[in-house]
């Protein structure tokens, strides 16, 4: 579905309010027909970059192309973007119908063809038979299927979406997360989401371009962006990512070859290393690349000895806090609750199972 | 707070009384067929009412007052949706300063403002007439249009206009179909308040009046003879009427507008 040919190309987009520098060189290229998303920290930018490209917001610097055209003086209401605001901005005086049906208000195609339009995205997004309905009765789920409705019944060419579920609750959240992954495929536009939630960003992109105060940390595919990411800042705002202390003893033919606290020696590939220069040197892995492991078995790779210092039961998985011998800061681990085995005890003894593999080297 | 609240009882109830108690008192001696405003009452009679519809110079002071209130409340109006609309709007230097000075007129003496006009009109060599009565009531009328307005532009979310240019309008046609239907109510609120107040002002329409009469104006002219008062009573039983049915209107519409836009009632005039 995705191809290689741009659909938006930011080029060291540059955004000053006043003397705050909201967006400092923004570089960017957004394939058409992916699902992208801008994911940061509350304030970090995305809203004021999704404003720039749906031409609210005029930059200071730089250059805003939409599918090889530079979007320098096209005003917002002639740009091939529609937007899903973060409140929905759904018109409360209008009905549902009149509300989906307002962007064609311009359109030369007669009522009955209007109507057929309106009827068509109303049933795209599951509003079926909603159309009277007066819009400001209606639930935040809702709200936000005329919102895109509304968006899409233009067919742009991209569809700008600003932290649209963050207003529902859990449930509808991961509902609606589905649905717009669905809808998405459908349509085949260009979608852009703007959120905070990194598993909403993971479950639902194509590719997330991280961003912390005005810049692009890093702009990767889901997968990429949790096992490698490239600095620390970006690893610990991706889902939760353990760091030990580690010494680099020699550098040789793509592998380095490291000495990490509490878990001894290892040998790590040159793709899985981070020239970041945030921090003191440290390997850092994820909660699920460790194993904890029970009486009798063996580790598949390496093992290192500790104690459990913290459980934390969640049903389907307990985290566990271990303190390797040897390192201070204890280490997170994930374990799915199989059937048969126990959770283990504050205090327990036991060894880690863990693998070169999974490290990623920062330094 | 238990031994203070039979006195803070009567307190209300006293207050209440004194408030009213007059105005109870206006249709009572309306319907009385007697000249004399006392007790005991003399007996039913419709006669002061049909006496009030034979008057001439009632009914072109009658007549007077709705043009001057109607002309007032539009142009009150139009002028408080542009400063409204600024004020909520767009961040400029000294917006707070020039929104207190055009808001002030609310507390200041009503008989300042009247005379400063009427100097400054008869030095312009101004003919004095309902324009300038019109002058006269706009001024005072817009800062509590302004009021009601802004409370209806606040409550209008800003991605809402957004919206409607992302959709492909323009500033013009995104004011029209979505800021206009939105605030409407505010607006019908404010002329029908404006209206109001103007209807029954009396210090600004006797100073720049000149030979024209309002009815408030008239009304106080008529004081001076004990025989016209029961007819004044009369003229005073509608004017209440009219008054509050306006009010009653008015808070109907500003009420309508705050739910419309999903907003949340912080209190008005009513
Ligand atoms: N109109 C504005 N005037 C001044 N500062 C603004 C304006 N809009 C946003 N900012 C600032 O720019 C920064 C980024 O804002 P925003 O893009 O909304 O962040 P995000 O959507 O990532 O939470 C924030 O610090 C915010 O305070
Ligand atoms: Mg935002």
């Amino acid at each position: 579905m995705t191809s290689a040919k741009p659909m938006i190309e930011l080029k060291d987009v540059q955004k000053w309010y006043g003397d705050y520098h909201a967006l400092r060189g923004i570089n960017a290229e957004i394939r058409a027909g992916e699902f992208f998303s801008l994911l940061g920290p509350s304030g970090c930018g995305k809203t004021t970059l999704l404003r720039t490209i749906a031409g609210f917001e005029d930059i200071t610097s730089g250059v805003v192309m939409i599918d090889g055209k530079s979007m320098e003086d096209v005003p917002a209401n002639q740009r091939p973007t529609n937007m899903v605001f973060q409140s929905y901005a759904i018109f409360p005086h209008l009905s549902v119908e009149q509300n989906v049906g307002f962007g064609l208000r311009r359109d030369p195609r007669t009522a009955v063809e209007k109507q057929k339009a309106v009827d068509e995205a109303l049933e795209m997004v599951g509003l079926k038979g909603y159309g009277k309905r007066a819009a400001h009765a209606l639930s935040g789920g809702q709200r936000q299927r005329v919102a895109l409705a509304r968006a899409l019944i233009l067919k742009p060419k991209v569809l700008l979406l600003d932290e649209p579920l963050s207003a529902l609750d859990k449930k509808m959240r991961e509902h609606m997360q589905v649905e717009l992954i669905k809808l998405q495929r459908q349509v085949g536009i260009t979608f852009i989401l703007v959120t905070h939630d990194q598993e909403e960003a993971l479950v639902m992109s194509d590719r997330i371009a991280v961003m912390f105060e005005g810049e692009i940390a890093q702009l990767d595919d889901p997968e990429s962006l949790y096992r490698r990411p490239k600095t620390r800042k970006v690893a610990d705002f991706i889902g939760v990512m353990n760091f030990l202390p580690a010494t680099v003893l020699s550098e040789a033919g793509g592998k380095v070859d490291v000495d990490v606290h509490g878990f001894g020696r290892a040998t790590i590939d040159a793709a899985q290393v981070s020239n970041s220069h945030d921090g003191a040197t440290a390997v850092g892995f994820r909660p699920e690349t460790l194993t904890l492991l029970y009486e009798g078995q063996v580790a598949a790779d390496r093992e290192a000895p500790g104690t459990v210092e913290e459980v934390v039961y969640y049903g389907d998985m307990t985290y566990y806090d271990v303190k390797l011998d040897g390192v201070a800061a204890p280490v997170r681990i994930s374990m799915r609750n199989v059937f048969g085995r126990e959770v283990l005890e504050r205090g327990a003894r036991t060894r880690v199972a863990w693998a070169p593999g999974a490290l990623v080297l920062f330094r | 707070m238990k031994p203070n609240q039979n006195g803070l009882r009567s307190y209300t109830i006293i207050y209440l009384i004194f408030l009213y108690a007059p105005i109870i008192l206006l249709p009572i001696f309306a319907f009385n067929d007697g000249t004399i405003i006392a007790f005991p009452l003399k007996g039913f009679t419709t006669k002061w009412f049909e006496q009030m519809a034979e008057s001439d110079q009632l009914l072109t002071a009658v007549k007077n007052s709705l043009i001057v209130a109607s002309a007032s409340a539009i142009s009150a109006t139009i002028l408080a949706i542009f400063a409204a609309r600024a004020s909520t709007r767009y961040e400029f230097r000294g917006k707070g300063g020039l929104m207190a000075l055009i808001m002030l007129p609310l507390v200041l003496p009503e008989i300042i403002i009247a005379m400063a006009i009427l100097v400054i009109l008869l030095q312009m060599g101004l003919n004095l007439g309902l324009h300038t009565i019109i002058l006269g009531h706009t001024l005072m009328c817009t800062p509590f249009a302004i009021a009601i307005l802004t409370a209806a532009f606040q409550s209008l979310d800003k991605s809402l206009e957004e919206a409607a240019y992302d959709l492909g309008e323009d500033a013009f046609s995104t004011f029209r179909l979505i800021i206009l239907p939105l605030v409407l109510p505010g607006i019908i609120s404010s002329l029908l308040i404006s209206f109001t107040i103007s209807m029954d002002e009396f210090i600004l329409a006797a100073f720049l009046g000149g030979t024209e009469t309002t009815l408030p104006v008239y009304i106080y002219s008529q004081l001076r003879f004990p025989k016209a008062i029961p007819v004044i009573m009369a003229v005073a039983t509608l004017l209440v009427a009219v008054s509050i049915c306006l009010l009653i209107v008015a808070e109907y519409f500003r009420r309508r507008g705050i739910a419309k836009t999903g907003g949340k009632d912080t209190g008005g005039f009513l």
